[in-house]
């Protein structure tokens, strides 16, 4: 009998929306306060000159991050070039064209386990295989390697689980319409699936300006300005590390950070904006 | 009356389950051609072995012959895509591409390289005007067609078939997510279409079947159980299981 229970219906309900509601609030909270937190301190010491002179060096740390702004751009670009394609492709592959069987269990398996690894270890390896071994050196090129290496499980997986999200109905219509597999996936399966794709991407931008430990071993610390991949440089995450750990300039550390915030904010709005854009162009008005 | 499509001694497998078991069945040109049954009766998965579309599943495995014109269409040479191109398909849902009402009458014609040898704009209203959807949309072909409604959405995937000029159209179901006004709309345009096409219907729905077709068959676990005129299946059915089924004993 329902009058039996000691808690009524009513009272769990409107529990578990207190639960929620809460657990949302605590969340949103925390976030806001770091990101407002760190802009409210950083704001301030950004101007024109900060974003356009080199880091002086020394314990006061006078500069500015002009060539750390550069040394991130070079990073995150070659990094995501090499990235895309490899990335992408495989995940085609392993929603579309790997059979069911073991193997394909297992490189899935492998690919999440990856997944999961400290980015120091891949740091290591990259420091032991690209910058020892093949002579890389302390390079924009061995830190971008190294962090394709690490965001490619991302990539894959996030793609994978995009394009497997397309409804069936798509691909059958489009090979009873008589389209080749490609020409279903090229033109009904990935269109359908590029917000997934687009967020995927966003995901590893946003690592790949994060990331400082596995960058530590990789790209070395050189503060000038880098004129090729082949230079070493300093991203804007390890000279947050940098400040705070070796200098008193911890207002400057601030201002890098809010310039980092922002920065992914902006390419985050960029890049949903460009997809969808693209949407609207390839699914029509909808009203 | 010629025989379009002749199904021969065909058995079909899923993995050791077997589906269909021996059919022979011939479907004439310009015929409405219904199949009937229970579901899981196989005679959807009679369906798409017309066009191939169960090799997309793994582990299936084909035996005898389907025949369109004079060929065995699960011989080695042919082209499945030029098949799929000469027998179109039909979906229970209407499965529209999330693009432009424009671009998916457009894509079959695309795909297969038909651009350089026809007018697109031409085609695209000809086929929706075929698909009597044309007058709802003419002055929206940029807009998405997702926001037709189910109706529209199902002539619109009528027309997408029609734009690669098929000679056989098989439909699963075409109507079962939709209300009565569009499925009449359908069956009207069944009507139409047959004049130049054959068309294969898999329905539930017994009177749409007495209604629209020439030919009906009843399938039961597997197997086709009566094969002939409409007319006669539905008033004189030789088999028993036949005759309680469309008298709604079961199914």
């Amino acid at each position: 009998m329902l009058r039996d229970r000691i808690v009524s219906p009513r009272v769990t309900q409107r529990a578990a929306l207190v639960y929620i509601w809460a657990a949302g609030a605590i969340t949103v909270l925390i976030l806001l306060t770091i990101i407002v937190y760190v802009l409210v301190n950083g704001i301030p010491e950004i101007g024109w000159s900060f974003l356009t002179t080199p880091p002086q060096g020394g314990l006061d740390e006078a500069g500015g991050i002009s060539t750390i702004i550069v040394s991130t751009i070079y990073l995150v670009a070659l990094t995501m070039g090499i990235l895309i394609i490899p990335g992408i492709g495989a995940g085609i592959y392993l929603a579309e064209y790997a059979p069911n069987n073991r193997l394909t269990r297992i490189i899935r398996y492998g690919i999440e386990i990856l997944a999961g690894i400290p980015s120091i270890i891949f740091g290591m390896f990259g420091f032991a295989l690209l910058v020892t071994a093949l002579h890389l050196n302390f390079s924009i090129l061995s830190g971008a390697l190294t962090l394709v290496c690490l965001l490619l499980p991302t990539m894959i997986r996030t793609t994978e689980e995009a394009i497997k999200a397309v409804p069936r109905g798509h691909r059958e219509g489009s090979l009873a319409l008589g389209a080749t597999k490609w020409q279903t996936i090229r033109h009904v399966v990935l269109p359908a699936a590029l917000p997934g794709i687009v967020t995927a991407v966003i995901l590893c931008i946003g690592r790949a300006l994060e990331e400082t430990a596995c960058l530590y071993v990789t790209i070395g610390n050189y503060t000038g300005m880098p004129t090729s991949i082949m230079d070493p440089g300093r991203t804007l995450s390890l000279h947050i590390y940098y400040l705070v750990m070796d200098t008193n300039a911890f207002s400057k550390a601030m201002a890098t950070g809010a310039v980092l915030i922002v920065t992914i904010i902006v390419i985050n709005a960029v890049t949903n904006w460009l997809s969808y854009r693209f949407q609207v162009k390839m699914r029509g008005r909808l009203s | 009356m010629n025989s379009k499509v002749l199904a021969r001694n065909l058995n079909f497998y899923y993995g050791k389950a077997q589906a269909l078991k021996d059919i022979n069945l011939e479907m004439n040109e310009n015929h409405i051609t219904a199949l009937i049954g229970p579901s899981g009766c196989g005679k959807s998965t009679f369906l798409r072995t017309l066009n191939r579309m169960n090799d997309i599943i793994p582990g299936v495995r084909v035996e005898g012959e389907v025949i369109l014109d004079d060929k065995n269409i699960y011989d080695k040479c042919v082209d499945v895509v030029d098949l799929r191109k000469r027998v179109g398909m039909v979906f229970q849902q209407p499965n529209p591409f999330p693009k432009s009402i424009y671009d998916n009458v457009a894509f079959g014609p695309k795909m297969l390289g038909m651009k350089r040898q026809v007018n697109m704009d031409e085609l695209v209203e000809k086929t929706l005007r075929q698909a009597a959807l044309w007058d709802e949309v003419k002055d929206e072909l940029k807009r998405s067609a997702l926001t037709l409604s189910g109706g529209q959405q199902q002539r619109l995937c009528i027309a997408r078939v029609l734009a690669v000029q098929p000679e056989v159209i098989l439909m699963d179901e075409p109507c079962s997510a939709l209300d009565p006004v569009a499925t009449l709309k359908i069956e009207d345009l069944m009507q139409e279409l047959k004049k130049n096409y054959t068309i294969v219907i898999v329905t539930h729905n017994m009177q749409q079947a007495a209604r629209v077709s020439d030919c009906t068959g009843f399938f039961l676990l597997g197997e086709l159980i009566e094969y002939g005129k409409t007319s006669e299946i539905f008033s004189r059915p030789r088999d028993r299981r036949t005759e309680d089924y469309i008298t709604g004993r079961f199914g």
